[in-house]
């Protein structure tokens, strides 16, 4: 399996992000660096627009993620209500 | 350890950088300036381009317009992309909110049916048209000289994409996915549509880009938008059509605005020289026959009897829009 | 009829296709290969457009408004960082030596990009590539504002950033990044999106912008900190769009695997080697230092260029032959160029030092195998030199590669001793490379590489010289005239940190800031 990876600018609107992930992905490590926050995960990385809503309280547009985005590593795909970051091998 | 440093005064070096100071005097300069003047490279290329060998990578020889500095060609607006965006993105929220409103209280469901056709015969497949005003203005984004005209040339060619997307939404709401592929169908063989899918195919071939400029951005929405986002507009305002006057207002608006951008780099490129005004003036004849052939049979739709006054009126307003930038009518 | 009944919510997809691929058709008043001139010369077989696959799916409107949201909080940031003299919070001005290379080898080539995806996003046939190249030529003219915009604030106070485009034009060693991008803007749109979509933001940016992002935060730069993660979040949708475009390629047509790894092969050594200059910036440009080159080189190329090359396998792709000398390389290119930048800081528009104890010790520690044996005694006799008053500037002018136009200074993959050269012939004349990764990509297209401006080249024959200088003056100095023609502050621009007007102003400035007069 390969990793795949996500990161995000450390600030307010990204904690909430940044926790949902981590409950939704089990697996999946942090890497707090300076001003960036990075998820790596074996193989898959599943972000869902509803974990994120039930800790903002407040409807949510997974293409938000971007306002706050550094880097990712996978094949993306994306839909209504996940963000999927994965390899195939 | 907080040190307050504001309390220190400390003199700059320099106000600005070299190739601006050399252009402006070393004083403090607009972001537009930084990001905008002499930004595209202009000299020792290291290499011919694979697909067009005969000219450098940028080339000012792309067009037969001749200017001493391009830069002369700037934008009254001074937009960079962060003054576009949130320009633009103020204005999107304006067409969000109308949109929303429109879908909240299913207003489009009371459109008299006469004008819900009239809006998907003639609003709908425009959105095809604007398509190709995205891609002529990506050509002179790409091949134009001098960042000052390239620069609002991809702005224009992406606010062609956000109108084209806008139009699709009109469809959507109003009929749904039929209207699009209604819309296609018509655009691809429909009389209606075929003389101005004609001059906006000849324009896509075209590849001195400043004759693309006139005919794309002068010609051709300086008469395609009075006629639709103005005076069709008021018909559907003034006969209960106000829902589909929220959902093109951003087109108003643009081609208001846009207009000015356009004029003030024609007025510029003519005034450099009799030989760029007797070019232009040739291209504007040219393309001005042309276009009013291609949207004859848009105007008979909407105006019926009264389409040909409509015409008459929208080529008078034009043409004196275009004598005000030196060219002959 | 209940009208809103029968209207069923558009998904994400179904939605974004009806905005996108919907509003293209096929021309039938000028053929479609009139419209579209560039799209087959390359040789790469494209049946079907309709299978690509969009990775990001922003219509405009939402382009506008989140890309808007970016823009404010980025200005907001840069209005502070000047109101509060933000330059005097960085660790040290030697820092900014890295930013100086930054802004004059990095931002003008964010704005050639910019041009070259606008010039994709009108050749290809196919909608879905069109509108993402769009976007990313949107991206691009942004990120070479925010840079120019961010950096403007150093260029009020500090030497070095102040004509940078000029200076791209014609200074030695610039020429290796901006022939990079003369090189893929010279080639057709397919060659263009594996050059700079696939290898350069795929395979590539994170070594670039992570590294250079963290040495900033590191090193108290908010203002690089903010433009370039800010550049980062775009960076998302680059990347995934260089994935997809090489995926759709070899998806359409067997024919076109030969092409696209030569293109691979070709670009991964083409980038590479212009990441030298990030390797020497992360092991000796930054005062307080994030990772050595060697690490970041096995974090983002090894480990995650490892995963992408696994992936991409079923397709027949192979992960780039130059990756073997790469393995090698990484212990030694950082010093070589370091040292060799030492050597010509006299003709460098940014300054130069010897490396501390401290800072020579870390690099021990980084590179057991390599530094204390190959590069050490090196740094410390010039240090030596310098101390007793001769401080070393070397006034010839270094051979360089004809390919990636760095000067002969990297060595033989098996003796870390001898340097490295390769020669290759073309109708009569010889042309030299710095490496085999580079000979065989000029031995690939020799009618191209010939074109190249190498800088020295043309300092010999006399064509980098000011309109005013006479070289029949006998008080001509040919160098001294070459760094006129390169517009450099004399003294200012160039030679070592120590001693020189930059050090100079910080010292006196945060003296002030943290003193009472």
């Amino acid at each position: 399996m390969s990793t795949v990876f996500i990161a995000f600018q450390t600030n307010e609107d990204t904690r909430p992000i940044v926790e949902s992930i981590m409950e939704d992905n089990p697996g999946a490590v942090l890497d707090e660096q300076p001003a960036m926050v990075k998820i790596n995960a074996e193989g898959k990385l599943v972000i869902k627009r509803e974990s994120i809503e039930a800790r903002i309280g407040r409807s949510f547009d997974l293409q938000e993620l971007q306002i706050n985005l550094i880097t990712i590593s996978g094949n993306l795909d994306e839909d209504d209500d996940t963000f999927t970051l994965a390899w195939n091998n | 350890m907080q040190i307050d440093l504001r309390t220190v005064a400390i003199k700059p070096v320099r106000q600005t950088f070299d190739n601006i100071a050399r252009r402006f005097g070393d004083k403090p300069a607009s972001r537009y300036q930084e990001g905008t003047y002499d930004v595209q490279q202009t000299d020792i290329f290291h290499y011919r381009p694979m697909w067009e060998p005969e000219f450098e990578l940028f080339d000012e020889r792309r067009t037969a317009i001749r200017m001493k500095d391009w830069y002369a060609l700037k934008d009254p607006r001074q937009f960079y992309y962060g003054a576009y965006t949130i320009a633009r993105s103020r204005q999107q929220d304006a067409a969000e909110a109308n949109f929303d409103m429109i879908e909240e209280r299913g207003l489009a469901d009371l459109l008299p049916a006469e004008l819900r056709q009239t809006a998907l015969d003639l609003l709908v497949p425009l959105r095809h048209a604007e398509w190709g005003g995205n891609m002529n203005n990506s050509f002179i984004a790409a091949y134009g000289y001098g960042t000052a005209i390239t620069q609002p040339c991809l702005y224009h060619a992406m606010d062609h994409l956000g109108v084209a997307q806008y139009l699709t939404r009109v469809g959507l709401e109003l009929q749904g996915p039929k209207a699009l592929d209604d819309a296609k169908a018509s655009w691809m063989n429909a009389p209606l549509w075929q003389p101005l899918r004609r001059y906006i195919e000849n324009t896509l071939v075209v590849r001195d880009w400043f004759e693309t400029f006139v005919a794309q951005n002068l010609v051709l929405e300086g008469l395609v938008y009075p006629l639709i986002f103005d005076r069709l507009d008021g018909e559907f305002s003034a006969k209960g059509g106000t829902p589909i006057s929220m959902m093109t207002r951003f087109m108003g608006e643009w081609s208001v605005e846009t207009a000015k951008w356009i004029d003030a780099q024609i007025k510029v490129a003519a005034a450099e020289s009799p030989d760029n005004k007797a070019l232009l003036n040739k291209w504007l004849a040219q393309y001005r026959g042309a276009a009013l052939e291609a949207i004859a049979p848009l105007a008979e739709r909407a105006f019926g009897a009264d389409a040909e006054a409509t015409l008459t009126d929208l080529t008078n307003e034009f043409n004196s829009r275009c004598a005000k930038q030196g060219l002959s009518v | 009829m209940d009208m809103k009944a029968t209207k069923k919510k558009l998904g994400l997809k179904e939605k974004y296709a009806h905005m996108t691929r919907g509003l293209g058709w096929e021309t039938t008043y000028q053929p479609m290969d009139a419209v579209f001139p560039y799209a087959k010369f390359e040789g790469i077989k494209i049946h079907d457009w309709e299978r690509w696959e969009d990775p990001f799916r922003l219509t405009m409107d939402a382009y506008w408004k989140y890309q808007a949201e970016k823009e404010r909080k980025l200005y907001a940031v840069l209005d502070a960082f000047a109101q509060n003299n933000g330059h005097l919070s960085i660790t040290d001005a030697r820092y900014l030596n890295a930013i100086k290379l930054f802004l004059c080898g990095i931002s003008p080539l964010e704005y050639v990009a910019h041009r070259g995806f606008a010039a994709a996003g009108r050749n290809f046939p196919g909608v879905g590539p069109r509108i993402a190249c769009l976007m990313q030529s949107l991206d691009e003219i942004r990120h070479a504002q925010t840079q120019i915009h961010a950096l403007s604030n150093y260029n009020k106070y500090y030497d070095g950033f102040h004509d940078f485009k000029h200076m791209l034009e014609r200074v030695w060693y610039l020429s290796v990044p901006k022939s990079f991008f003369d090189d893929a803007y010279s080639a057709g749109p397919f060659e263009w999106m594996i050059a700079i979509g696939f290898s350069f933001e795929y395979v590539l940016t994170n070594l670039l912008f992570v590294p250079f992002m963290s040495g900033a935060a590191y090193n108290g730069d908010m203002a690089t900190v903010t433009f370039g993660f800010s550049a980062q979040s775009d960076e998302a949708r680059h990347m995934t769009l260089g994935l997809e475009c090489i995926k759709f390629m070899l998806e359409q047509d067997p024919d076109n695997l030969p092409i696209v790894q030569k293109w691979i092969d070709k670009w991964a050594w083409r980038g590479i080697r212009v990441l030298t200059l990030v390797g020497m910036m992360m092991d000796y440009m930054l005062p307080k230092r994030v990772m050595s080159w060697k690490e970041a080189w096995e974090i983002y190329f090894e480990q995650n260029g490892g995963a992408l090359f696994n992936d991409l396998a079923r397709y027949g792709i192979k992960m780039p032959d130059c990756v073997k000398q790469c393995t090698v390389d990484k212990e030694h290119i950082s010093h070589q160029a370091w040292a060799t930048f030492y050597q010509y800081g006299g003709a460098a528009a940014f300054h130069t030092w010897s490396p501390t104890d401290e800072e020579m010790d870390w690099l021990s520690a980084k590179y057991p195998n390599t530094f204390d044996k190959y590069y050490r005694p090196r740094f410390t006799y010039w240090r030596e030199q310098a101390e007793k008053g001769n401080r070393f500037y070397s006034n010839t002018l270094p051979m360089l590669c004809q390919v990636c136009q760095i000067p002969m200074v990297f060595t033989e993959p098996d003796d870390p001793t001898q340097i490295c050269y390769r020669e290759s012939e073309f109708k009569g004349e010889k042309f030299h490379t710095c490496s085999d990764g580079c000979k065989h990509i000029f031995d690939d297209e020799p009618e191209k590489y010939v074109q190249s401006w190498l800088p020295v080249h043309q300092i010999y024959q006399g064509n980098c010289f000011t309109p005013s200088a006479n070289p029949a003056d006998p008080a001509f100095d040919p160098m001294l005239e070459v760094l006129k023609f390169y517009n450099f502050n004399l003294g200012h621009d160039n030679m070592d940190y120590e001693g020189s007007r930059d050090q100079q102003n910080f010292n006196t400035w945060r003296g002030l800031a943290t003193k009472n007069v």
